[in-house]
């Protein structure tokens, strides 16, 4: 990226909610949730997401999910202006239920996965990733 | 069948009856006359394995002062449990008498006059007499050296790290990983770490383009020693893009990935490993973590957060070793392996007293001709102090008071911002101050002194975050340097709310005023992250404060309240 500092400073007075605010999975979230799962119960465990703890570049953030025998795993940024992130079908021929992508995130955020197991259940993960000004290591 | 962890605590147990820490011996002999080279390098040889730990030297070649910090706050499960116990409490719990030379080695209190007694600490020639002494013992010990080697000096900014390089070759480590050596950028990484005779390792440096392993990097490096297959897997400092300027080595990615550890560990056990040694940059909460989450570990080497402790601290099965900065010490640590298990082990945290162990003339010939090319620009007398300099402490040093002073001056600024950096020696009132020591605290490769204009607003933000990367109770979100170090404003911070909520009261010094969320301030800083930062370098703008003062005089700073601690 290409900012002058005083653009970056700029960008990062644009950023102000994600710290006076942190963002927390909200009513439009459940929703969501509710829609895919039809309001059944979420177990903790039946599925795994891989995310870093404090992005490196909040823009192109790496996660990864896996859910052994799920159908479907629904990934959502419950802070962003819009929480979908892309919904991964998985037919029964799949080798492995897994996928990965990069992700945009607009602060320090939950993301959630939530997978349709092969029994019909359902199974959530969350992990709460930070994007931060930086700037200050040892 | 004894378990593996009886043993272990067997062994600390032994340890703490015979002294066999190392510790205990040294530290109660009352004066410096009592104290002989003999002594700080007494080992009674255990085992069939010795490592030996350097980490964090930060370019320091010859010996100075290194004060310890008297405010080192912990959060969370790390409340009040080294390394964040300091002063007279860290005396009391290891049993250290006031005044001894270990009081003035690893604690705060009365630092300047028993500096003035015991002298100087550091210097590769003294660490490399230590280490030829240690491999005199045991020929085949590992050196291992934690990184934030190749940063930190006028030679090392002036040589591009050329310096360092030189003399830890004549050191000769076996394996070594990384931080402040990627502000090199990343040609010059490349073109250093293609040239190094031993392993550059690091399981956590992935290429950020195709998210895998880094070719350059490998994770782990075997080594047969004693009869003993160890593997040594590198773990270079996790947030490197987010806490140093990214865009330098946009090639790489970072992160702790424990999982990817744990892959690792599982690998080199499935080889045959029969010792797992970690070498780390994590910091020292981030490797206990790491430690209670990863199994199969010995011992983790640990780096990156400055802390020198006087024995290992026990994790699961783990031993997690700090081995201070600044060359201040090597860490020695004996194993005894028996059929793939640490059946025990004896550790000692070797203080380098310089006016006590000699210097390795081989290596003191090595640094000279380091230095040599810049001698003069060095040892130009820019000023003296009146006032012990120092940089270590959550929220301020005198080093950084003076630094915040002179951009608040020279930069004609209300606030000035110096970033919370651990490395950086000291000095002692009635010193000069030279060039070389004005860099030793500001030399890095995105060093200019910014002016800008932020609302009040954004100063909050500003602070909240750097709070969270310190005091958030989760280690693996805290990032390991200290507060952002504020000239011409205080504030209070409470430690234990979350984040957002933590500053309250800011104020402008100079006015005595609140800080209005809305209104803009003139503020100067250095060490931006961002490229294209633009301004004189900070050591220029240092340098040319401390010209104007002669003598410096740095008055007490009582401008942070700090609760929660």
């Amino acid at each position: 990226m290409d900012f002058t500092r005083r653009e970056t400073v700029a960008l990062g007075g644009a950023a102000v909610l994600t710290f006076v605010l942190p963002f927390r999975a909200n009513a439009a979230t459940e929703d969501l949730i509710n829609e895919f799962t039809g309001g059944a119960e979420l177990a903790d465990s039946g599925v795994e997401l891989d995310a870093p703890e404090i992005a490196e570049n909040g823009n192109t953030v790496p996660i990864s999910v896996s859910a052994p025998g799920a159908s479907a795993i629904m990934v959502l940024a419950a802070g962003n202006p819009t929480p979908p992130v892309a919904t991964f079908n998985f037919g029964p021929l799949a080798a492995s239920q897994t996928a990965s992508t990069r992700i945009r995130l607009a602060g320090t955020q939950d993301v959630i996965a939530i997978a349709k197991l092969e029994d019909g259940s359902f199974a959530r993960s969350a992990k709460n990733v930070k994007v931060t000004i930086g700037g200050c290591g040892g | 069948m004894i378990s593996r962890r009886d043993f272990l605590q067997v062994s600390m147990a032994a340890s703490a009856l015979v002294g066999a820490s190392g510790f205990g011996n040294w530290s109660r002999l009352a004066a410096q006359q009592a104290l002989t080279q003999d002594q700080l390098l007494q080992f009674d040889t255990f085992g069939n394995v010795s490592l030996i730990h350097v980490t964090d030297i930060h370019a320091q070649l010859k010996p100075i002062y290194f004060r310890e910090p008297s405010v080192n706050i912990g959060v969370g499960d790390n409340r009040g449990v080294v390394p964040h116990v300091t002063g007279a409490e860290f005396r009391r719990l290891y049993g250290i008498d006031d005044g001894s030379p270990s009081h003035y080695a690893l604690s705060s209190g009365d630092f300047s006059s028993l500096a003035k007694a015991y002298g100087r600490v550091g210097g590769l020639d003294r660490v490399a007499t230590v280490v030829n002494a240690i491999r005199a013992d045991r020929p085949d010990a590992l050196l291992l050296d934690g990184g934030d080697t190749w940063h930190g000096s006028y030679t090392c900014y002036h040589t591009q790290g050329q310096d360092m390089v030189n003399v830890m070759n004549q050191l000769r480590p076996d394996a070594m990983t990384f931080h402040w050596e990627f502000t090199l950028g990343s040609d010059r990484v490349t073109e250093l770490v293609e040239s190094l005779p031993f392993a550059a390792l690091g399981q956590n440096i992935f290429d950020a383009e195709w998210d895998e392993p880094a070719e350059l990097f490998p994770p782990y490096q075997f080594f047969e020693r004693g009869g003993v297959k160890i593997a040594v897997i590198g773990q270079a400092f996790p947030y490197m893009p987010i806490a140093n300027p990214g865009w330098m080595f946009p090639e790489y990615s970072f992160g702790i990935r424990d999982e990817n550890m744990q892959m690792m560990v599982d690998e080199v056990r499935a080889q045959g490993a029969e010792c797992v040694v970690c070498l780390s940059h994590n910091g020292f909460d981030v490797d206990k973590k790491m430690a209670s989450v990863v199994t199969g570990i010995d011992v983790i080497l640990s780096g990156h957060t400055h802390d020198a402790l006087p024995e290992p601290v026990l994790v699961g099965d783990t031993i997690v070793v700090a081995s201070g900065s600044n060359g201040k010490f090597v860490s020695r640590v004996d194993l005894n392996i028996q059929n793939g298990r640490m059946m025990g082990f004896r550790h000692k945290l070797i203080p380098i007293f310089s006016d006590v162990i000699d210097p390795d003339p081989e290596m003191a010939a090595v640094i000279d001709e380091q230095r040599a090319p810049f001698t003069a620009q060095l040892e130009e007398v820019i000023g003296q102090t009146d006032s012990l300099l120092y940089r270590r402490g959550n929220f301020n040093g005198t080093w950084d008071d003076l630094i915040c002073d002179a951009l608040m001056s020279e930069r004609e600024a209300d606030i000035a911002m110096s970033p919370g950096v651990r490395w950086g020696p000291s000095l002692i009132p009635g010193d000069d101050i030279t060039r070389e020591d004005i860099w030793n605290v500001t030399s890095m490769t995105y060093g200019k002194a910014y002016r800008s204009e932020m609302t009040g607003e954004f100063i909050k933000i500003i602070l909240e975050d750097v709070a969270d990367n310190i005091f958030n109770p989760d280690p693996y979100y805290q990032q390991g340097g200290d507060m952002v170090r504020i000239g011409g404003m205080g504030y209070r911070i409470d430690v234990r709310k979350p984040q957002g909520e933590r500053i309250t009261d800011m104020t402008l010094l100079k006015t005595g005023e609140a800080i209005d969320p809305a209104k803009n301030y003139v503020v100067a800083g250095w060490a931006s992250v961002n490229e294209g930062t633009e301004g004189p370098q900070i050591w220029d703008v240092v340098e040319a404060h401390i010209k104007k003062l002669g003598t410096v005089s740095v008055q007490p700073n009582d401008s942070v309240t700090v609760v929660g601690a």
